[in-house]
């Protein structure tokens, strides 16, 4: 294994500040991306953060390094082209539960199977901040929204649970109130090989007032800390995945070694698609051509 | 004689498609040209097929408007094609199974081919080399070379046992042999130039031509008429470097695409309308982002799943107005699978010089039709250029980066993922020239505008390194047909039908549809007499773009929308008709009819009946005239009752059996 060398985590200030809310969850989660990356020695020039559409989604314009702040729910698709025409680089998406779990989930749940090498981080707040407060796939039955004025009648998606059952194989979930232990979670879904979803409880200050740091803060607490639960068992996760109510577990869920799609793709074991020759060899051709005779 | 269209109809599953492809592949090895369309539905597994394939000894361009020789593979199409044969012509069917139950032209030869007894001696095979020994027999009628088609065969069975080999080329053997003794060739006099000639359809040819202009990934989600290009990508995947990726639907299609785009590797992805629509929102992305994504539109009947194994050209409308806002798009409308090849290759250099999505749209015949082209036609000696990269950058000399400088070109510097000191961040929302947001704290006015010009400008530079339009044929001609995309080779053949029977007359043709070539297109029109748009969708949609280009509206259209393509005859008949002032009917004719009545028959009644004599009767009530269809026993001919088809509105009125 490579030898991992931390990089110091000025290289990753963007010239442009976070226009989020005072207090809103996503800055934390934005100061655990550059911690991480920087733990994970990834260089910015060899990152590229793809992001959807929603407040969250805004993250990659205030972090230094490539981008792409692309269209509503189809983060995933672009960082999955990205990261297939070059596999040098290191792909970690971030957005929003809405962007993720709602117009989106398509995307996630094909990533998942496929085992990419990515690093998902969804800032789950609950709710759709940027346009002013509606319910999302994850916003709790009967919660009162501006979508929602009698509580919302559907149940929320639970992702942890939903990324096990599809595939992805690492499971974390973190809390803006533990930036360090986020960033760690992050660094681990960096160096992992395959798909990792980190999904951050990144509370909206502004539109839920219901699911608050002091929400969270009273609930959550580190599997780390619960020394018989084993991350390596997907059934135990899948359980430990639907406790919710007065207490919520963070930390690395589940864990599990498989095959990157990229290993598995015949083309790519001879390297980056952006390294290869663009030339079609003159032998190849001509056997394609005497197909057609 | 220098033309010959033989006729293969049978069932989905018959192996229709193959039998064909055996047979122009032999031709073409001989020298000669081959063009065939196949008229299928969409079934895995019965309904009627009924495929074309038209040999020529000079090039031919479209599956032409006659029948000279019908492999009939079941009842039915006896039945329906057997009259269509020409004087001169032949019918091959296998004997065992089938009869010739309906009366046919004069001077049309019959040729029951005891297929049991010809294929005894090769021991069990399977049903599909039947076929074969039609295809030996259709070779010695039509005077071609039994080395061709057993070189062919061999070469196509290379992969199995010698044992298939010689039971394949011996059933071809065995149906020349049994033609050769028991009947006279029809009497086509061929020179065989023996110049090897490549038999390719649109898909292939968009596919080669990308893989030779350096596209190395390509994602899709299977959509009939574009899965051969996926199918084609798939299977040369390995061999050509290329990551092929199957997606979940079309939104990750077009997006994945758009990512690898971004990051330096040439992308395509291809879909059909409905496919399309849902990749909408990612084309204003690339356009957006400035990534440089091709696309491929292959369109089928329309709307929505509309009619999916059947042609039209009626998604331009959607491909020029797909995804909000103003921003660069190339469309390219390729006439010919040659010219496939060609634009796919041209379409990625576009893509990378003008940062923009490259639209290729095509049609199912153009996608799915395979013919003959020159074997200099296809090279892997292409043009490739990449357009402005960045490979290095120093920011401390040459200051920040920016990804989206505001230039006079309108072509901002590229740069891609891992150059170091070019960092930035690709934005869906507007952004100034390092691609930093303007949307959301501050909507800059002047700079929204500067950014929006400059993306614009790129368009008036793109259109200089195209071609214009050029009038096809004789000049002063009295009428000037006006067309886009795959329809160019059936009008070129009206045309030519036009000039010979009297009719002055030449064509317009439209390749490259966005930017377009206002003026040039402007001047030529002005030169033209009358002009008649002629385009496969029921509403005119390139003759209104041309209008609102040009300011020209053409005099007539002809427009066609039954799912089947233009037949050269079809279009100069209706051009005599238009300059004689004759209206334009639009009732269901008598073949139709039969048609309707041939569906109607094999859905609700059995396999004992065909529709027999038919006359157009008065109202009788019905509020129109009705097609009085007599349905028949197959083999005594007695009738068994009667159909009523509404001449105007094509309803089915009534089923009639007698008592």
């Amino acid at each position: 294994m490579a030898t991992i060398v931390e990089l110091p985590i000025q290289g990753y200030e963007s010239v442009v500040d976070p226009d989020w809310c005072p207090g809103c969850g996503d800055f934390a989660v934005l100061k655990s991306v550059k911690m991480a990356a920087a733990k994970a020695g990834v260089a910015p020039k060899d990152l590229v953060i793809v992001s959807g559409i929603g407040c969250s989604s805004n993250l990659p314009g205030f972090i230094h390094s490539y981008g792409v702040h692309s269209l509503h729910g189809r983060s995933i698709a672009v960082a999955t082209g990205v990261r297939l025409a070059n596999t040098d680089l290191k792909v970690v998406i971030t957005g929003g539960d809405g962007d993720g779990y709602g117009i989106g989930i398509g995307h996630f749940i094909h990533a998942m199977r496929r085992n990419l090498d990515l690093t998902y981080v969804v800032m789950d707040n609950q709710i759709y901040g940027l346009t002013t407060g509606q319910a999302s796939p994850t916003t709790d039955a009967g919660q009162i929204t501006k979508s929602t004025p009698n509580g919302n009648v559907e149940m929320p998606i639970n992702p942890l649970a939903l990324a096990i059952v599809s595939g992805a194989t690492y499971v974390a979930r973190a809390f803006a109130g533990d930036p360090t232990q986020m960033a760690d979670l992050i660094a681990g879904g960096l160096q992992h090989k395959g798909f990792a979803l980190i999904d951050a409880f990144s509370p909206c200050v502004t539109y839920n007032k219901v699911n608050t740091y002091a929400f969270f803060k009273k609930r959550c607490y580190k599997l780390e800390d619960d020394k018989g639960y084993n991350n390596r068992d997907a059934g135990v996760a899948l359980e430990r995945s639907h406790e919710w109510g007065e207490r919520i577990p963070i930390g690395l869920l589940y864990q599990h070694d498989k095959p990157t799609y990229e290993s598995s793709e015949a083309v790519l074991r001879k390297g980056p698609l952006t390294k290869a020759d663009m030339r079609l060899d003159e032998k190849v051709f001509q056997s394609l051509v005497e197909e057609l005779i | 004689m220098n033309d010959l269209t033989i006729g293969i109809g049978g069932a989905a599953g018959d192996g229709i498609d193959k039998s064909s492809e055996t047979l122009a592949k032999s031709a073409a090895r001989s020298g000669l040209y081959a063009y065939s369309f196949n008229s299928y539905q969409s079934v895995i597994r019965g309904g009627h097929i009924w495929l074309r394939l038209r040999i020529g000894q000079e090039k031919v361009y479209s599956q032409g408007d006659h029948l000279n020789a019908l492999i009939a593979l079941n009842q039915d199409s006896i039945e329906r094609h057997a009259p269509e044969v020409e004087s001169g012509g032949a019918i091959l069917f296998n004997a065992d199974k089938l009869k010739m139950n309906i009366p046919v032209r004069d001077n049309v030869l019959t040729v029951p081919l005891p297929i049991g007894k010809l294929l005894k001696p090769l021991g069990t095979v399977p049903p599909v080399v039947q076929n074969t020994v039609a295809l030996g027999a259709s070779m010695f009628l039509a005077g071609l070379e039994f080395e061709a088609i057993a070189s062919v065969l061999t070469d196509t069975f290379s992969h199995k046992s010698q044992a298939i080999i010689d039971q394949n080329v011996g059933a071809a053997k065995a149906g020349y042999e049994y033609a050769r003794e028991n009947f006279v060739p029809l009497g086509y006099q061929w020179k065989f130039s023996h110049k090897r000639r490549p038999y390719i359809t649109g898909n292939q040819a968009f596919s080669m031509g990308a893989v030779a202009g350096g596209c190395r990934f390509y994602s899709a989600y299977p959509m009939t008429p574009a899965s051969g290009i996926l199918t084609w990508m798939a299977e040369h995947a390995e061999q050509c470097g290329v990551v092929v990726k199957q997606m979940e639907d079309e939104l990750a299609v077009a997006n994945v695409a758009i990512g690898a785009g971004y990051a330096g590797v040439r992308s395509m992805c291809a879909t059909s309308g409905g496919g399309f629509a849902l990749m909408t929102e990612a084309i204003g992305l690339a356009g957006m982002i400035e990534a440089p994504v091709v696309f491929v539109e292959v369109q089928r009947g329309g709307p929505s799943t509309g009619i999916p194994t059947k042609t039209e050209q009626a998604d331009l409308n959607q491909v020029y107005g797909a995804s909000q806002g103003d921003f660069p798009r190339i469309i390219i409308a390729p006439r010919d699978p040659k010219d496939c090849f060609d634009s796919a290759v041209e379409s990625f250099n576009l893509a990378e010089k003008y940062q923009c999505p490259v639209i290729l749209i095509s049609d199912l015949q153009l996608s799915e039709h395979p013919e003959t082209i020159e074997p200099e036609d296809l090279t892997s000696n292409v043009p490739i250029d990449r357009g402005e990269i960045v490979t290095s950058w120093n920011e401390a000399t040459q200051g920040r980066f920016k990804r989206y400088k505001l230039t006079k070109s309108g072509i901002s510097p590229r740069t891609l993922p891992g150059t170091a000191e070019t960092l930035y961040v690709a934005p869906s929302d507007e952004h100034d020239e390092e691609g930093v947001l303007i949307s959301d704290v501050f909507c800059n006015q002047s700079l929204r505008r500067k950014v929006n010009e400059r993306r614009m400008k790129k368009l008036d530079l793109a259109l200089r390194d195209m071609p214009a339009p050029k009038i096809e044929g004789p000049a002063n001609a009295d009428v000037t047909l006006i067309g886009w995309g795959g329809t160019a080779g059936v009008i070129k053949e009206a045309v030519a039908e036009l000039n010979a029977s009297g009719v002055r007359a030449n064509q317009l043709h439209f390749k490259y549809l966005l930017p377009f070539h206002a003026a040039e297109a402007t001047a030529t029109l002005k030169g033209c007499k009358r002009t008649i748009g002629v385009e496969m969708n029921s509403t005119g949609q390139f003759m209104r773009l041309l209008r609102a280009e040009t300011g020209h509206a053409v005099s007539d259209h002809i427009l066609k929308y039954d799912g089947e393509p233009f037949e050269p005859a079809q279009i100069a008949a209706r051009v005599r008709d238009i300059i004689a002032g004759k209206p334009l009917s639009l009732d269901v004719t008598e073949n139709e009819a039969r048609e309707i009545a041939y569906h109607y028959v094999r859905v609700h009644l059995n396999e004992e009946v065909r529709p027999g004599k038919i006359s157009k009767a008065a109202a009788n009530g019905r509020g129109e005239a009705v097609w009085q269809i007599e349905v028949v026993h197959r083999e005594t001919a007695a009738k068994q009752g009667e159909l009523l088809v509404g001449v105007e509105t094509g309803s089915t009125y009534s089923w009639q059996p007698v008592n």
